[in-house]
């Protein structure tokens, strides 16, 4: 199975391949994609670089426009696409219909991966995706069971990769707008969840309080380990119940299923965090590498040291392994 | 690791001036020498950093466009739109990349307040400019580059043993 690795920046994305990658994805620094993070990102002669230098060093690079075109302004969407073709990108990573359609039209040998923001989940979507616009690659959302993916992938005529590593998002992506709700961004239309803009910190005694627009999403004890200050992780009061709503402050790990991973059908493991910084893309993506190599007895401790490194520095299986509440 | 006592208690005497001086030697070289950090700061850039080492006395705040630095004792309310707080050896790990600064603020090691978006525009325009205070540092000393790069780097070493900074 490969391994597809993110990165932020080019020091990150220099990392990522030095440490074993097998590919690296990336984004342009703007709102084509879902990491549009103030500092972060890489422009097109940035982007020229990278790739060279996956290349002289065999691995791939696949570039991320996976947020949906703002009606009237396709343009920008469309230009990324004939910059990251020329630049002599692997693959690219998109979610809206309408930019598949153009890429699919103007450079039919272009590899096309359908993003994980495209929320395509069953076999009619991933099959018309595959018919419509010659997908190769579904990324598929982080909702489904292992089984779940071993019955899709019997049905399915394209390749499966899944995230096994780092953030955790809980909804149906690319359709979640808890974040639009909130803070009138969204991951799809801005590439932003709870945009910095609107996240504050404050303190309170000892206790350290999140806020993201005009809503309270955190109140962390001293002692207790942080999260991101996301609707989708925050604690909240909800009848005489003080708990959280959809998930913990937590991130995924499901590298000790990669076997089982390995018999649904699944042939590219991803690991989430074009938002981290290059210490976290080289330890993260080092220590997969050795777990994929290493015998399945090996896996746990090698990997166990990567929790402090979690939100809320735990990590949990998400929906591979669990049902909703 | 916390810097040990007897090392801080000085900068609770030396002259705020002479601090500043010094600190405002390395800083505007480090800008000469990672000039790609404006560009990742874009308009970030001229807001106002704050960093207020645990361990130390101080309070620098910074203004990246204007190469200005000023130092402060503590306690001390910096005019800053953006704070940020940690034991000094993490601030500078995180200042060449070596430390993941999302990973500190879960364990709770680092606080960031004021204007995130600029916080973590400088954070991003950090990880990627690739500063190895060693080598910077020594390319301003001039004939004692050698002596300076060496010192620091043994330092550093030290500092990092047992932090999450696997990372060189």
């Amino acid at each position: 199975m490969e391994l597809i690795c993110p990165a932020g920046t080019p020091a990150a994305f220099r990392e990522a391949v030095d440490s074993g990658a097998d590919a690296v994805y990336c984004g342009f620094r703007d709102e084509t994609n879902a990491r549009n993070f103030p500092g972060l990102n890489f422009s097109r002669e940035e982007l020229g670089e990278a790739i060279g230098y996956a290349r002289r060093k065999g691995a791939q690079t696949f570039v991320a426009l996976n947020t949906f075109m703002r009606a009237g302004h396709e343009r920008l969407w469309y230009q990324a696409a004939a910059d990251a073709v020329r630049l002599g990108a692997d693959a690219l990573i998109l979610a809206d219909f309408g930019l598949m359609a153009h890429v699919a039209e103007t450079y039919p040998e272009q590899r096309l991966h359908v993003s994980v923001q495209a929320s395509a989940s069953n076999p009619d979507a991933v099959n018309f995706l595959v018919e419509a616009f010659g997908a190769k690659r579904v990324v598929l959302p982080r909702t489904l069971t292992i089984s779940d993916i071993a019955r899709l992938a019997g049905q399915i005529r394209c390749e499966i990769e899944v995230f096994v590593f780092g953030g955790l998002c809980v909804m149906a992506e690319g359709r979640c707008a808890l974040s639009s709700y909130a803070t009138g961004k969204s991951p799809n239309m801005n590439g932003v969840c709870s945009p910095a803009s609107h996240v504050r910190y404050r303190h309170d005694g000892g206790d350290l309080v999140s806020e993201l627009g005009a809503y309270t999403i955190n109140r962390f004890p001293r002692e207790e380990a942080a999260g991101y200050p996301t609707l989708c992780k925050g604690r909240f009061d909800i009848a005489d119940a003080s708990g959280y709503a959809f998930e913990d402050p937590v991130s995924l790990d499901v590298m000790d299923q990669i076997d089982a991973l390995r018999e649904a059908g699944v042939s590219a493991l991803k690991i989430e965090g074009r938002q981290r910084g290059k210490a976290y893309v080289a330890e993260v993506v080092s220590t997969l590498r050795k777990a994929l190599d290493a015998r399945p007895e090996e896996r746990q401790a090698l990997l166990a040291r990567l929790k402090l490194l979690s939100e809320g520095q735990r990590t949990t299986s998400g929906a591979y392994e669990k049902r909703w509440r | 690791m916390e810097l040990p006592r007897p090392l801080v208690a000085p900068l609770a005497v030396v002259p705020i001036p002479l601090i500043e001086m010094a600190v405002k030697h390395v800083f505007s070289s480090l800008l000469k020498r990672h000039p790609a950090l404006f560009e990742r700061l874009a308009e970030h850039k001229v807001k106002r950093y704050a960093f207020s080492p645990a361990d130390l006395p101080v309070v620098f705040v910074v203004q990246p466009s204007g190469a200005a630095l000023s130092v402060m004792r503590k306690p001390a309310d910096p005019a800053a739109d953006a704070v940020v707080e940690g034991p000094l050896f993490q601030l500078l790990a995180l200042l060449e990349g070596r430390c993941d600064a999302d990973a500190l603020f879960f364990s709770r090691s680092l606080s960031v307040t004021g204007d995130m978006e600029a916080m973590l525009a400088l954070r991003n325009a950090l990880d990627g400019c690739e500063i190895d205070l060693p080598r910077d540092l020594g390319a301003s000393a001039g004939p004692l580059a050698p002596l300076v790069s060496r010192t620091a780097e043994a330092i550093r070493r030290r500092a990092l043993a047992g932090e999450n900074a696997a990372w060189n």
